[in-house]
């Protein structure tokens, strides 16, 4: 047998009194891909980190290729041979693919020989390995899923054997990541090392050869990926047995609560963001919006939350909403019996410094039940909060505890439960289990079917089309501003929306049996 | 988990940093050739072990607990309005108006019109770089210290050119009538055979201020506006998403803090000089900084360092006059506070936290 590739053994780092590494061991064989799979706070990028030279570990000991290594910093880790691609790109969005490749790897004073060199280069790992990208192209200029392929070609451009990957396919489409993993196949067939660090159990289980499982700082399994199964792993992972499907039965819709017309926004920089569209959503349904983020959806969710200005015209439950101006505000979409659980929870839907009880009224402060004279009726608010954490199993169960102290499942928690027992007409939720831990997803996505089935209207807006599939009852797609399908949930499939979603309409050749007289799918290419 | 208890984060750590600007400041009279120690007594002596010493202490005080809400309650919605100074000046010049135009039958109505009208003019003197900030986003540090000249010179050209009494060579307003003369300490406490607070300038404005904080803190922690001023201040991405207005929040608090910066004319102008003079506000805008630093923007935390900050400016006057320890000495060791307390709070902050943090470790 070989020497494995890296082996990590008994590496412990501790963050203050938080252990985010625990006595951890793992040997990765070489011209493999091993996944790393785990929940948000499970220390996988933590050890990620330490192998990069970013943190030093408190104990424990790095070996590659049978060497033991020291990596005090990323220099020494390039020189052992491994290359990381961040989750977020780290490119000069204004230098050119050549120019980011050699940043920090130039040979001397002098750029031209660099970069004449690395354009030798960079041709030769082209070649090899499919990796192709215009090398004078302006990185601003290219796709994130070409600005991705740069990342990578900046480690191999640096000798790299082993390529550490977080996350990458959180901003790709379904197609792009579907090349990346092309290309991380062609690069394993060339004996590379690839670690693989994702919360996707599909990928861990369609492309990689081994999976370890962290659970709190720990490495609960390492197992073959051909001998497990995702409930096997999600077991892992939460330490419980996890429903990974939605239980719910299905739809029936009623009347029309939300009607937009022409909707157009145009962002703060003049850019148009959303290009006229035509959305309706019924009572008792969830309509899901699937879509690669920065393609409209977040700015249709801000204008109907009254925080973005549009054009258009949206009737709410039949009365017309203004959408700029004087009535355009949260306060006012509140009143017309729109709730609102934000995108981005830290920045919008939590104040972080505040209690959890203040946040608990957040946005409905203004409610005359919990004012009392001139004053707020604290009392009132805090044991009302401790009722709805009780309710929405938020731990810990503390109310005077900072948003900020909460794990980004359970401050979702606080969230919800403040939109939902509003008792909505319509609830707009984006992103609803971003940053959520397996465990809670089951839970939030129970809530929102529960509402569901109380007669209201649901907007969902999500990036995970797992989860737009799994949640939604009907599915429009935005690509660029525009709506580019809407497709019964029960009736089509990942690759169908994945055109839509990349803007290609014509989906005949892998949408499911429209009649549904026939549902075998001989069209679909088989790589799966 | 919080990283260290609370009262660590609140007492601790303010008396670790006052520690260590007095060792600095020790450290600077030894180099003057004076000794620190007696320096510190003649201080503790003169500010503290008389009751007229408390007089002025408290008196100064009383300045820094209007200009510190001032300046803490900007800060909770993340405004720095270091305009305290300028707000102040044109508050005397509110509190002027009122004394010299309006025929006050007794000092407690005097008092309650004085205060409107010094609150009034603070308000509408922050009005302006609020409504700047809000609508145009001009910075508001840079538009309240320009503003701070611009009073300046208004209250200069309404001394000298309007409110000078004729053929008077000083730029004063003329003496405020009877009727409005605050009782001092020395009126209220003394008795027939016991003189309290001779001579000092204390006076019923200090209970003025304390119920301005008792105020702030009903505002800020009870109301639903304080609500949102601090939601405000702490994620404007929030506001918008709550329904907040950003324009109305910084509008309302910086009116709010020019108010109280306003009201400190009361305790200066009505209170001690009785009439309007230039430069009654001695920089207590700009000490207000410090309080509200030190006092972690919390009213009983302003009260506490106001106080303290009263202590320093009698005492320092109290070197001055014995010793040749120079009056600009003072100076330096406010300045030395507002660094360790203010600027350098990390300091001792991050130590401390390693330290609970093990400790706890070992507890565990």
């Amino acid at each position: 047998m070989t020497a494995p590739a890296i082996e990590l053994k008994g590496i412990s780092k501790a963050f203050g009194p938080v252990q985010a590494n625990k006595d951890i061991s793992i040997s990765v064989q070489p011209g493999t891909i091993h996944g790393i799979i785990g929940e948000n706070g499970a220390g996988k990028s933590t050890l990620m980190s330490i192998l990069y030279g970013f943190y030093k570990a408190d104990a424990g000991e790095i070996f590659i290729k049978g060497q033991k290594t020291l990596i005090p910093d990323s220099q020494a880790a390039i020189r052992a041979g491994i290359g990381m691609v961040f989750q977020h790109f780290k490119l000069v969005e204004n230098f050119t693919v050549l120019e980011n490749i050699i940043l920090g790897a130039e040979d001397g004073a002098m750029l031209n020989s660099s970069l004449g060199n690395a354009r030798k280069e960079l041709k030769h790992l082209a070649e090899e390995y499919g990796l192709n990208v215009d090398p004078d192209e302006v990185i601003e200029n290219l796709s994130v899923g070409h600005q991705q392929r740069v990342e990578i070609l900046k480690a191999l451009y640096r000798k790299a054997e082993i390529l550490i990957l977080d996350e990458p396919t959180g901003v790709l489409t379904p197609a792009e990541a579907d090349q990346l993993f092309r290309i991380l196949d062609r690069l394993r067939e060339e004996g590379k090392t690839i670690i693989l660090i994702t919360h996707k159990l599909r990928e861990i289980m369609e492309y990689t050869d081994t999976v370890s499982v962290m659970r709190r700082g720990e490495m609960t399994a390492t197992v073959k990926t051909a001998e497990t199964s995702p409930e096997h792993l999600a077991e892992l992972m939460v330490g419980r047995k996890v429903l990974l499907r939605v239980d719910k039965k299905p739809a029936e819709p009623g009347e029309t609560v939300l009607d937009i017309k022409g909707l157009r926004v145009v962002d703060e920089a003049g850019v148009e963001r959303v290009k006229g569209i035509d959305l309706t959503v019924r009572a008792g349904e969830i309509v899901g919006i699937a879509g690669v983020a920065g393609n409209g959806q977040s700015e249709l969710l801000e204008v109907l939350g009254g925080f973005a200005n549009g054009t258009g015209t949206i009737t709410m439950n039949g009365a017309g909403i203004p959408l700029s101006g004087h009535g355009a505000d949260g306060q006012a979409r509140r009143a017309a019996g729109i709730s609102h659980v934000p995108e981005d929870r830290q920045r919008e839907g939590l104040i972080m410094e505040f209690a959890a009880w203040e946040n608990t009224v957040f946005g409905y402060h203004h409610s005359p039940e919990i004012q009392n004279g001139l004053l707020m009726d604290n009392k009132g608010i805090y044991t009302e909060a401790e009722a709805k954490m009780q309710r929405f199993d938020v731990r810990p169960p503390d109310p005077k505890l900072a948003a900020k102290n909460f794990s980004g499942g359970n401050q979702q928690k606080i969230v919800l439960a403040r939109e939902i027992e509003r008792n909505p007409d319509l609830l707009l939720i984006g992103q609803p289990t971003r940053g959520v831990d397996i465990g809670a997803i089951e839970f939030i996505h129970q809530q929102v079917v529960n509402l569901r089935d109380q007669g209201k209207a649901i907007l969902l807006v999500s990036v995970e089309l797992e989860e737009i599939l799994s949640l939604a009852d009907r599915v429009v797609v935005m690509f660029d501003g525009h709506i580019t399908g809407e497709r019964d949930a029960a009736q089509t499939n990942e690759k169908e929306l994945g055109l839509l979603m990349a803007g290609i309409t014509d989906t005949s050749a892998v949408a499911n049996g429209n009649g549904g007289n026939d549902t075998t799918q001989q069209e679909v290419p088989a790589d799966g | 988990m919080d990283k260290m208890p609370k009262w660590a984060d609140i007492v601790l750590i303010p008396l670790i940093s006052l520690l260590l600007a007095a060792f600095f400041s020790a450290l600077v009279i030894l180099a003057i050739g004076e000794n620190p120690i007696e320096a510190l007594k003649l201080m503790v002596d003169g500010a503290l072990m008389r009751s007229s010493g408390w007089g002025y202490t408290l008196y100064y005080a009383t300045n820094f607990i209007f200009t510190g809400l001032a300046v803490s309650v900007a800060f909770h919605a993340r405004l720095f309005n270091i305009g305290g100074e300028g707000q102040a000046m044109l508050g005397g010049l509110g509190v002027a108006l009122c004394c010299l135009y309006v025929p006050w039958p007794h000092w407690s109505l005097a008092i309650l019109g004085a205060s409107v009208g010094a609150a009034l003019f603070g308000a509408l003197w922050a009005l302006i770089p609020a409504y700047l900030q809000a609508k145009r986003g001009s910075h508001i540090v840079i538009t309240t210290i320009m503003f701070n000249f611009i009073a300046a010179a208004i209250l200069n050209y309404v001394l000298v050119e309007l409110l000078r009494p004729v053929g008077a060579m000083d730029p004063a307003s003329a003496k405020f009538p009877d009727a409005t003369h605050l009782p001092s300490f020395q009126d209220m406490f003394s008795t027939e055979s016991n003189k309290m607070f001779r001579g000092a300038p204390a006076n019923v404005t200090f209970f003025l201020a304390l119920a301005a904080s008792v105020f702030v803190w009903l505002l800020m922690w009870r109301t639903k506006l304080g609500y949102q001023i601090r939601a405000f201040g702490h994620s404007e991405s929030g506001a918008l998403y709550a329904g907040i207005s950003p324009v109305r929040i910084t509008v309302i608090a910086m009116l709010i803090s020019g108010a109280l910066a306003g009201m400190m004319s009361v305790n200066t102008t009505m209170g001690e000089s009785e009439r309007l003079i230039l430069n009654s506000t001695e920089g207590a805008g700009f000490i207000g900084i410090a309080v509200a630093l030190m006092g972690r923007n919390h009213p009983f935390g302003v009260l506490l360092a106001a106080i303290l900050f009263g202590f320093l400016y009698q005492g320092g006057a109290e070197l001055a006059l014995w010793t040749s320890i120079p009056r600009e000495l003072i100076v330096v060791i406010q300045a030395l506070v507002i660094l360790f307390t203010g600027a350098l709070d990390n300091m001792v902050r991050e130590p401390l936290e390693k330290l609970f943090i093990a400790m706890r470790r070992r507890n565990a």
